[in-house]
């Protein structure tokens, strides 16, 4: 159950994100939907799952997030580690991805045996050098240890949060994405001044 | 779910319909306005749109409202004489409202040339190229019917290649995007000419429904306003307020069950238990959707037809047609944020009908819009060329509102090798024979696409878009438009049903959706297959209360 401050607060920060600009007369036509598309969103919205592993041992975590952090590096703006991809990947274990279980399991040794291979010594993914698991993971492209680490990566980093990734939206502040229920002209640049629908011959 | 009443299986009802979809919806409300006792009977769930889902894994890879492989796998093969491999190939809204619950509300009138291009055009050798039993004229009422009674947002006369119309759109277009601004002038500098999108999307509150917010998920999602006219929305509601009409959810029909005087006697189904029911009925029609109308009459076999309920053509489940589709990429300067509002704003219809000098046949329409949710985008639709991952990858994801593209739907031959059959091996959750799809484009709607994409990168050239990229063209082997394994026709030896979409074998079966088309248009059919089962509703009430049926 949600309490009704939360409501309140979603209610306030859909009205003012999403339908920014609309004119009084869009709104009141559009008043009903627009609120029950808040409630809808309040409903929706659920609690971004806690930080924590419920799958994968943390030694199989680190060297995922190991290769997702190449994946998605941390630069100027936040990558895969920030936005928790790992928690991400944990929740789709033990979700809608459990058959993915066994080729992590799999996988991730082929992961270590071409660490090993290629930088001998180096016993873990994660514990070789930027540069070495980036090599690691060119070796690897096509296998299917990569291409689901590439996968699920991705997914986890552009997901709703109440999947447990994209933590703080980093990877729709990155995209310009915004998921805000409601919305109103004009959508983008290139829309701003345009004066109506007249055909050419007309104008 | 709706108040509604409930009748029991063994009640004789006037009419049992299967699937509650596009087709389905509209048949189930005209029907029981008319004073009929009906049962539709919808595999899928009830899902109450404040339960759809905003977020894109729910759809994609839980398969909220769509048709889940794991309990209906599939089977493709290209050709019939390859062996076919179990492999996702259809996609179909499985829910009460079907596909009209998810799909992204484009809806283009057919013109007149598509009732008649075999006639006009003449034969194409190894096709099943035929003309249709009725004509735009008389569609078009039903065509006015459907933008009336569902409420369809557009602007009549807005294209000089729309066919004629006896009313205007009921609801003004929606504003227009960032997308249909580029195009629109690109495509006016080419001498083109764009027009504002139709679309089954509420411009404004209608009928007690509210108009849309712009929310931005139209295509693949479920709309929670009710602003999308699917037949959740619009006619199902009406249809369960006559107090003559249940909508039975989780029932899956497996057989249309047929007496010694070869008439249908009802349905049997897998009720929310899997326990088997049989529903009685003085009529059945089926509005299951281009692939499992099909296979629900090869399901259907018995002594007296051995080849499939229906089938004494041996047309059932052929000539599947699935519309060409390809789309070209640009990306701009500044942010269109196509993530907002409908899908698409603009359309043009000007390769509606080719040039038959160019050696092949085909036609289209381009649209502009982007279409593609985040994860969407960062896993399917970058460059060619672009990096899968790293920082230069992360600056590609950077480009997402400012990307859009174009997308071009286009025909698709009618081959008779092309077709929905029953797998021979593999099974779905309930025991039953999976469907295989064959499919394989004929070479006219491969070259189609590539004329309708180098349009496309023109329109987008002249855009002045700073990079512009197009999909490879090549061969489908995924379909979201299910087209023509019913045909209807005047000639029971090439046809399944007539032009009333009666079966031609089984005088009170009827079977009403996307099978039912002959040719398939250029590529939005459910325009075409609502003012259909409009149609239907009315030549089958008729017949019902002349005593023929
Ligand atoms: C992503 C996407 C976008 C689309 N966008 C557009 C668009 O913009 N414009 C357009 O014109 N078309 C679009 N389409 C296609 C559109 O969804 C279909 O053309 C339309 O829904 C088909 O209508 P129908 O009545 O033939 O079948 P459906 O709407 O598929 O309805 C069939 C119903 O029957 C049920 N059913 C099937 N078998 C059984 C059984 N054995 N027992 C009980 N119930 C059964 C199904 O669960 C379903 O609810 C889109 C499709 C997809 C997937």
């Amino acid at each position: 159950m949600k309490g009704n401050s939360e409501n309140d607060l979603n209610r306030r920060r859909f009205l003012s994100a999403g339908i920014r600009g609309a004119g009084g007369a869009w709104v009141s036509l559009h008043w009903p939907a627009i609120m029950a598309a808040a409630q809808h969103a309040a409903h929706m919205r659920e609690a971004v799952p806690p930080a924590k592993l419920e799958v994968l041992t943390a030694e199989q975590a680190a060297e995922i997030e190991a290769a997702a952090c190449r994946i998605i590096p941390t630069d100027d703006t936040p990558g895969a580690r920030d936005a928790g991809v790992i928690y991400f990947i944990d929740r789709a274990l033990a979700t809608f991805a459990q058959e993915s279980r066994a080729d992590y399991e799999k996988g991730l040794l082929v992961l270590q045996a071409r660490t090993r291979e290629m930088f001998p010594g180096t016993q873990k993914f994660s514990q070789a050098t930027p540069e070495q698991q980036d090599a690691v993971l060119k070796a690897l492209e096509g296998q299917p240890i990569f291409e689901l680490i590439l996968t699920q990566t991705v997914m986890g980093f552009l997901a709703d949060p109440a999947r447990g990734g994209n933590r703080g939206e980093v990877a729709w502040k990155l995209t310009g994405f915004d998921d805000s229920p409601a919305f109103a002209p004009p959508f983008g640049y290139y829309d701003r001044d345009y004066p109506g629908w007249k055909p050419p011959e007309e104008k | 779910m709706n108040p509604q009443i409930t009748y029991k299986p063994s009640e004789e009802v006037d009419f049992v319909i299967v699937g509650s979809g596009a087709a389905g919806g509209v048949l189930a409300k005209e029907l029981s306005t008319a004073g009929f006792k009906v049962v539709v009977l919808e595999q899928g769930r009830w899902i109450d749109p404040s339960d759809f889902s905003h977020d894109e894994i729910t759809i994609t890879n839980e398969f909220q409202l769509t048709n889940n492989p794991r309990q209906q796998p599939q089977a493709f093969r290209r050709t019939p004489q390859d062996k076919a491999q179990k492999q996702f190939a259809v996609i179909y809204g499985r829910l009460v409202g079907g596909g009209s619950v998810h799909f992204t509300g484009n809806f283009w009138r057919f013109h007149e040339i598509d009732f008649v291009e075999r006639s006009r055009r003449g034969t194409i050798a190894g096709t099943g190229f035929a003309d249709w039993p009725l004509t735009y004229a008389d569609l078009e009422p039903y065509y006015t019917k459907v933008e009336w009674e569902i409420g369809i947002s557009g602007l009549a006369g807005a294209s000089p290649f729309d066919p004629p119309r006896s009313k205007p759109y009921p609801l003004p277009p929606m504003p227009v995007k960032s997308s249909g601004v580029l195009f629109e002038r690109a495509a006016w500098k080419l001498g083109l000419h764009p027009f504002p999108a139709p679309l089954a999307i509420l411009s404004q509150p209608y009928r007690g429904r509210a108009g849309c917010i712009h929310c931005g998920r139209c295509e693949a999602f479920g709309c929670e306003v009710g602003a999308k006219t699917s037949s959740l929305a619009s006619v199902i509601p009406v249809a369960q307020q006559t107090g003559r009409c249940e909508i039975r959810t989780e029932s899956y029909v497996h057989r249309v069950e047929i007496n010694q005087q070869g008439r249908a006697t009802g349905v049997a189904y897998f009720d929310a238990h899997r326990q088997p029911q049989f529903q009685k009925a003085r009529a059945v029609i089926v509005s299951a959707n281009g692939a499992e109308t099909a296979r629900l009459m090869l399901l259907s076999r018995s002594p007296s037809f051995p080849q499939g309920l229906a089938n004494s053509s041996g047309m059932v489940g052929k000539h599947l047609m699935i519309n060409g589709y390809t789309e070209v990429f640009a990306t701009f300067d500044e942010p269109l944020n196509e993530f907002k509002s409908v899908t698409d704003t603009r359309v043009l219809h000007d390769f509606y009908e080719m040039d038959p000098k160019l050696g092949f046949y085909g036609g289209g329409g381009i649209d502009a819009r982007f279409g593609y949710p985040p994860i969407g985008f960062a896993l399917g639709a970058l460059p060619p060329d672009a990096p899968r991952w790293g920082k230069a990858y992360k600056n590609w994801l950077a480009s997402y509102s400012r990307t859009m593209l174009l997308a071009s739907h286009a025909t698709s031959l009618p081959l008779e090798t092309n077709s929905i059959s029953l797998d021979p091996e593999l099974k779905d959750a309930w025991g039953l024979p999976a469907m295989c799809v064959t499919y394989k484009d004929h070479p006219d709607d491969l070259n189609t696409v590539r004329y309708l994409r180098d349009r496309s990168i023109e329109i987008l050239q002249a855009a002045k878009a700073p990079k512009v990229w197009a999909a490879p063209v090549q061969e489908q082997s995924i379909a979201v438009h299910l087209l023509g394994t019913c045909r209807m026709g005047n000639d029971p030896k090439t046809s399944v049903i007539n032009s009333d979409h009666r079966a031609h074998d089984v005088p009170n079966l009827f079977l009403c959706d996307g099978s039912s088309f002959v040719t398939s248009g250029r590529g939005q059919p459910t325009m075409t297959i609502q003012a259909l089962a409009f149609r239907a509703a009315d030549r089958i009430a008729a017949a019902a209360r002349r005593g023929e049926v």
